[in-house]
C-alpha cells in the first residue's frame, strides 16, 4: 500500500497560534526592540556626552549650571539619562538571566538591580532638572 | 521540583545504571579567538559602563547638591585613582561604542562572512584605541 505523504500536523497547539509564532508568553519581540532602539539612539547621545565631558572639564558648579541651563543640554542629557539606563537596565538583565541559576536568587538580583537603576536614572535626571532651574 | 537543567543531566549508561550524563568541554578548550574576545569583552565593557552609570551619576548629584560637593567630587576625578578608574570607563565606552556599531550591522544581516567578521573586529579594536587616546590627548593639551 502507498504510504500517505500528504502533509499534515499533528500537534495539539492550534493552527493560529501555531502562525502568530508568539509562543507560550505571547511577545518576545519588543525588548530585542527596545535594546536596538536604545543602542541606536545612545550613538549620536554618547558621543554628545563625550563632548559635554570634554566641555566640562575642571568646571565649576556655577558652569554646570549654566550649562544644563541651556534647554538643549538639558533636554540632550534627559534623554541621555533615559536612554542609557533603560539600554542598561536591558544588558544587565541579560547578564543576570545568563549568569544567576537559581530562581529565588536570580529574581532577588534582578529586582535589587532594577530598584537601583530606577533609583539612579531619577536621582540623575532630577539633578539635570535642578541644575536647568536654579 | 528538581530543576529542569538538572534533570537533564541525569541519564541510564548501557547496564541501566542511572548516571549523571558527561559534560562537553567548556570554554577552557578554546583557543581564544577575535570572534569570541570581542563578544565577551562586549558584555564585560557593558556591565562595567553599569559602574560608571553609578559615577555618572554620583557627578551629575553632586553638582546638584552644592559647591562643596560638587568639589569634593571634581577632587575625586582628578587623582591619580580617580583619572585611572576614568581611563577605563572611556576605553570600555568607546569599545562598547564601537562593537554596538558591529552588533547593530549584524542586526540588519551585514557583515556575517567570516573574513568580514574578523576584519571588523579589529578594526572596532584599533578604533576604541584610537578614540581613547584621541579623548585624552584632548582632554590634556585643549584648554
Amino acid at each position: 500500500m502507498q504510504k500517505d505523504t500528504t502533509p499534515s500536523i499533528h500537534i495539539m497547539r492550534s493552527q493560529l497560534g501555531r502562525a502568530r509564532g508568539l509562543g507560550a508568553a505571547k511577545h518576545g519581540a519588543a525588548h530585542w526592540w527596545a535594546e536596538r532602539l536604545t543602542a541606536a539612539a545612545l550613538l549620536p547621545l554618547s558621543l554628545y556626552f563625550v563632548l559635554s565631558v570634554l566641555l566640562l572639564k575642571g568646571a565649576g558648579r556655577a558652569a554646570m549650571a549654566a550649562y544644563m541651563g541651556e534647554p538643549w543640554n538639558a533636554v540632550l542629557f534627559l534623554l541621555l539619562i533615559f536612554a542609557m539606563f533603560y539600554h542598561l537596565s536591558m544588558g544587565l538583565q541579560a547578564v543576570i538571566e545568563d549568569y544567576v541559576r537559581k530562581d529565588a536568587k536570580r529574581i532577588a538580583v534582578l529586582m535589587l538591580v532594577k530598584a537601583g537603576i530606577w533609583f539612579l536614572g531619577l536621582a540623575a535626571a532630577v539633578s539635570v532638572l535642578k541644575l536647568a532651574v536654579s | 521540583m528538581k530543576d529542569v537543567r538538572e534533570a537533564l543531566m541525569v541519564g541510564r549508561n548501557s547496564e541501566g545504571k542511572l548516571v549523571r550524563r558527561p559534560l562537553s568541554p567548556h570554554l577552557q578548550v578554546y583557543k581564544p579567538q577575535i570572534s569570541s574576545a570581542t563578544s565577551i569583552f562586549h558584555r564585560i565593557t557593558g556591565v562595567a559602563l553599569g559602574a560608571g552609570a553609578v559615577l555618572f551619576t554620583a557627578w551629575l548629584v553632586c553638582a546638584a547638591a552644592g559647591d562643596s560637593a560638587f568639589s569634593v567630587i571634581q577632587a575625586i576625578f582628578a587623582s591619580w585613582i580617580g583619572l585611572i578608574v576614568l581611563f577605563g570607563f572611556t576605553l570600555a565606552l568607546f569599545y562598547h561604542f564601537c562593537n554596538g556599531i558591529r552588533h547593530l550591522a549584524w542586526d540588519a544581516g551585514k557583515g556575517f562572512e567570516l573574513p568580514d567578521m574578523h576584519r571588523s573586529g579589529r578594526l572596532v579594536i584599533g578604533a576604541t584605541l584610537v578614540l581613547t587616546v584621541a579623548f585624552w590627548l584632548i582632554a590634556f593639551l585643549v584648554g
